[in-house]
């Protein structure tokens, strides 16, 4: 079973950015909020040159990565178009109005 | 634009229109001073305008606007001005009598007399009845009570918009196009809507139940609450709107309720003068009533049988009606209507009859990923309907296939792939499908301008897209078929125009000069707003145009416009420069490369207390702090700030630096006061949002140990007084400065670096610096504009100093008082206890 952390509302996170959260001592993690407010979890680091992803300009669900502009779609981690690599993704749920992440797996695992 | 010499005059009850003696014309009356009652008066002054002496009586009391666009006024995108279609110039110049706020109220057919509410009483020779349509009423308990209204006139959004204002939920009921664009414009403006709608699929009428779940999804996705196949059984509330009650028991709180289920021909006056009525006012083919000096047009009519609501048919009744008038006799065919809507900035497109049935074969077309939607509906090698969803290019051609009653027997297979596939090709040309269309095609629902009609425009010269709305008002509305139009302009005008600038970005077929000049011209105030009327592709954009229109907004609304963090590059979000390890540097203001010992105190101790790993001279005479943590750059800019220093903008689109030498005051050949000037030009010029980085310099003499001819603008002084250099660039490509004049003072070096910076500002485009600015325009032309106008020239300067009294604002000190906190810290922290 996944535990789930509450971080917060939807109202932390500006519309189409992102915060970050620390949890434990593990990567820290970006959460994005989108335009139509969906919320994302990725780890903060660009899978180019570890560029931190929460500082991009987020555009329908992806964020373009503040250091070189790669485009990493935010719900799979995935680079875009002609570049490659790939974010872990953390598992994220809206419910009543907080916003709940996976555990990662690692403190998981390391629990 | 709401005018009051129009309300309702107190008058006795004879004509008090003054007629000169010696006006013999006769007299057109017209009741409605609505989208066909206009439309007829422009088309009959387009035969002969001197022909009728002509009064206009209308129950609203504004000037003719344009109905369809109420949906764009309440969604905030469009201002009531902008929808007007003829403005009060247009009734003087025509001699026409605008009686507005002043509905009729009877009509005396004997005595050819109209009376209206005022009890004025005018006598006509030709009537003309263009009333339109009055909103249905269910008629549910609680329906007259205060907070519920229709959808139908200016009055009715001023009701919804101030309903907005006070937030809360708002019901609509119906889910059809108008109620539809209703729960838009409410969700826009910030209410929970909830639609009601009676059937199963939304739009029935127009859409078969796979668009309308598509559309229903689409809509549930924006925030809407869609409930069909639901019943309204009592709106209730105590005094006013509190809810609507459905027959299952469910009820839904709100202040308001909008009621959108249908229209009904208005025809009550009509039917009081003694006219045969049946659906609507019954019409031949001129649009003449059963009394021969009594017209009707609009939606008021009942022709052949078929009444109407869309206005494309009232075009076509409008021709034939002022072919009559002006004894031209081409009657009217009836019309075979099309849908082609933007709900929600969502694309449907509707034609004919696709409820199926005997002989009729479907063919469908789904792309699940793209969210398309696309069906054809054939019979005997004819198309007699198309339902389109999410991609609605085809559209017209489908439909000029229909009512030409095409066999489309050979191109059967290809049909659902589209007319550019469908016509040999295979890949997809939007000019080969613009150019097969018909003539008779209609371009422009909004407007009823047909494809020859545009063409003609064009070849009489109007060669952009500005030029063509101006004149035919093509693509004037809603937009829509604006890349028809520009197919139009290619196709006419050859490759020469369709292969121009390039677009923006993906996101958009527009250039950047046309999305500034569209900013401009269309008064847009916000990102989404230009978004929405230049039909941009994808949701929100992406990190290309987002910074670039943030910055032609900021530069046309100054003052005014709400920047947008989101839309900014990291860097100026954060008003630091981002490093490869994700710390900041920091580059406080050196006015002019000047600094002091408390300055200098108060780098080291940041220096020191914020376990900066570097300190740097920069090549632009700062000082450069680096290895700030995002959450220390608050704290940091205090403690700067505490020692008189500002935001040094290095990491901006913006002014940069003004580097100096040490000019006459120190240097044994130093001409005049550099380091003086650079400092005065750089507390004018700091803060200032730019298209790029702009960098300016002065220098003593023309040994030039500023660099300034390798800046964006650039003094060298002289015994004599000041060259003027601009379009200067180290960097990539290195590009030294045109000199654009000589100047005699140095109030004179600052005015004119206040009217280029100005110039740059509003005419490049983002992300063009100076140099490759002026290779493009030319120095000729900064020249005329700067040096040979002078009173451009001032304008320009008066510009650049408004702007700036916005923008001196230091961004650190804001930051520092604790704005934006969120943008520097994690959310909180989180600490997993061991299990
Ligand atoms: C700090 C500094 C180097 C230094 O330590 O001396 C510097 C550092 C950077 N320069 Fe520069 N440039 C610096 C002076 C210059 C100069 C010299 C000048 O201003 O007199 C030039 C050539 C003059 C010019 O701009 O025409 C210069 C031409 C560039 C260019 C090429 C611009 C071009 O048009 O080709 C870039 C790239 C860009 O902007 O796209 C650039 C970009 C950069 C960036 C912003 C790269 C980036 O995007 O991260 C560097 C930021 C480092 C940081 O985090 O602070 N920097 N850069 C200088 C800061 C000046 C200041 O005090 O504000
Ligand atoms: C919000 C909205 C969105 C729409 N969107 C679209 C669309 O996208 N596409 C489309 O094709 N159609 C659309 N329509 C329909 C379109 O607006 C109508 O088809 C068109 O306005 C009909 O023109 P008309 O002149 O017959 O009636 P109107 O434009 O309604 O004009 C009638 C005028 O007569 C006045 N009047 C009535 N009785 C009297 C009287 N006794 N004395 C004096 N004046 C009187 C009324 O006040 C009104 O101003 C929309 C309608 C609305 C309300
Ligand atoms: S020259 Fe290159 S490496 Fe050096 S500061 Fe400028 S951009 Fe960075
Ligand atoms: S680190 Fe993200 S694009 Fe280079």
């Amino acid at each position: 079973m996944t535990d789930w952390i509450d971080i917060g509302t939807l109202a932390d996170i500006p519309q189409r950015g992102a915060r970050t959260v620390q949890i434990g001592g593990e990567k820290e993690i970006a959460v994005f909020r989108t335009g139509d407010d969906h919320v994302f979890a990725l780890v903060n680091e660009c899978p180019h040159k570890k560029g931190p992803l929460s500082q991009g300009i987020v555009h329908g669900h992806s964020v373009a990565c503040p250091l070189h502009n790669w485009n990493i779609a935010l719900k799979t981690g995935e680079a875009q178009g002609a570049d490659e690599g790939c974010t872990p993704t953390i598992a994220v749920r809206q419910e009543g109005g907080r916003i709940l992440i996976a555990r990662p797996t690692a403190l998981k695992a390391a629990a | 634009m709401e005018f009051q010499d129009g309300l309702a005059p107190a008058v006795d009850s004879e004509d008090i229109i003054l007629v000169p003696a010696d006006d013999v014309r006769e007299h057109l009356v017209v009741v409605g001073n609505g989208m066909a009652g206009c439309r007829a008066v422009e088309e009959l002054l387009a035969r002969d305008a001197g022909r009728y002496r002509v009064t206009i009586f209308g129950a609203e009391p504004y000037v003719n606007y344009n109905r369809i666009m109420l949906s764009p006024v309440l969604a905030g995108e469009k201002t009531f001005e902008q929808i007007v279609i003829n403005d009060r110039a247009w009734y003087d110049d025509n001699g026409i009598e605008l009686i507005a706020g002043d509905p009729v109220t009877a009509i005396d057919r004997d005595a050819k007399r109209v009376t209206a509410q005022s009890g004025r009483s005018v006598h006509y020779d030709k009537l003309l009845i263009a009333t339109g349509s009055d909103p249905f009423i269910i008629p549910v308990p609680g329906k007259d009570l205060p907070g519920v209204i229709s959808f139908r006139d200016m009055k009715d959004v001023d009701t919804m918009l101030e309903a907005a204002d006070k937030g809360g939920a708002a019901v609509v009921i119906g889910g059809g196009l108008l109620g539809l664009e209703a729960a838009h414009g409410l969700t826009l403006r910030g209410m929970k809507v909830t639609v009601i709608h009676l059937m199963d699929t939304l739009m029935e009428r127009q859409l078969d139940e796979a668009a309308g779940w598509l559309l229903k999804s689409a809509l549930e996705g924006r925030g809407q609450t869609i409930l069909t196949g639901a019943n309204t059984e009592a709106i209730f509330g105590d005094g006013k709107v509190e809810g609507v009650r459905l027959k299952d028991g469910t009820e839904i709180p709100a202040s308001l309720v909008v009621m959108a289920v249908g229209i009904r021909p208005s025809t009550a006056l009509a039917r009081e003068a003694g006219l045969e009525v049946n659906r609507g006012i019954k019409v031949n083919d001129h649009m003449v009533t059963s009394d021969p000096d009594v017209l009707a047009v609009g939606e008021c009519v009942e022709h052949d049988g078929n009444v109407y609501g869309l206005v494309a048919p009232l075009w076509d009744m409008c021709r034939s009606l002022a072919d009559g008038l002006t004894d031209q006799h081409t009657g009217y065919k009836g019309s075979v209507t099309s849908t082609k809507l933007k709900v929600a900035g969502l694309d449907v497109f509707s034609a004919g009859d696709f409820s199926g049935g005997e002989g009729c074969e479907d063919i469908v077309l789904r792309d699940a990923s793209r969210g398309v939607y696309k069906r054809v509906i054939v019979k005997d090698d004819r198309i007699v309907g198309a339902v389109l969803y999410g991609d609605t290019v085809d559209g017209g051609w489908y439909f000029d296939m229909l009512k030409r009653e095409e066999d489309v027997g050979e191109i059967r297979d290809l049909l659902i792939f589209g007319q550019a596939f469908a016509s040999g090709g295979g890949a997809l040309d939007p000019k080969a499908a613009v150019a097969a269309l018909s003539d008779d095609a209609e371009i422009c629902g909004c407007n009823g301008v047909s494809k020859g009609q545009v063409v003609s425009c064009i070849e009489a010269g109007n060669c952009s897209l500005d030029a063509v709305r101006a004149t035919c008002k093509a693509s004037a509305s809603c937009g829509s078929c604006t890349g028809l139009v520009e197919n139009l302009l290619a196709v006419v005008l050859g490759d020469d125009v369709a292969s121009g600038p390039k677009t923006m970005c993906k996101c958009t077929s527009f250039t950047h000069d046309d999305v500034r000049r569209e900013i401009v011209a269309q008064n847009m105030r916000s990102i989404p707003e230009v978004m929405q009327l230049l039909h941009w592709s994808t949701p929100d954009g992406c990190s290309s145009c987002r910074p670039a229109l943030n910055y032609y907004l900021l530069c046309a609304l100054p003052g005014e416009y709400q920047d947008d963090q989101q839309s900014r590059f990291v860097n100026e979000r954060m008003h630091a420069n981002i490093q490869k390890d994700g710390t900041y540097s920091v580059v406080p203001r050196m006015w002019g490369g000047l600094t002091n010992p408390r300055e200098l105190r108060a780098i080291a101790d940041v220096v020191e207390k914020y376990d900066a790993p570097m300190v740097k001279v920069t090549g632009g005479q700062r000082l450069d702090i680096f290895g700030i943590k995002k959450e220390d750059l608050p704290a940091v800019w205090a403690d700067l700030n505490a020692a008189g220093m500002v935001s040094g903008h290095a990491y901006g689109k913006s002014l940069r630096t003004v580097k100096t030498c040490v000019g006459s005051e120190w240097c044994r050949f130093g001409t005049q006061d550099s380091t003086g000037l650079g400092v005065k030009i750089e507390r004018m010029t700091w803060g200032s949002w730019m298209p790029h980085k702009f960098k300016i310099a002065v220098s003593g003499c023309p040994r030039n140990c500023a660099e300034a001819t390798i800046k964006d603008f650039g003094v060298v002084c002289v015994d004599s007084g000041y060259e003027l250099h601009v379009g200067g660039n180290g960097g990539i490509h290195v590009r030294a400065t045109d000199l654009l004049c000589k100047v005699a003072t140095e109030q004179e070096a600052m005015d004119y670096c206040a009217a280029f910076t100005q110039l740059y500002r509003e005419e490049a485009r983002y992300l063009e610096r100076t140099a490759p600015w002026i290779e493009r325009v030319g120095v000729d032309y900064v020249k005329q504009r700067i040096v040979e106008d002078e009173a451009g020239r001032e304008a320009l300067r008066a510009r650049f100093l408004y702007s700036q009294s916005f923008s001196q604002d230091d961004p650190w000190a804001e930051r520092a008082a604790g704005q934006h906190a969120e943008l520097h810290q994690p959310l909180a922290p989180i600490a997993i206890a061991a299990e």
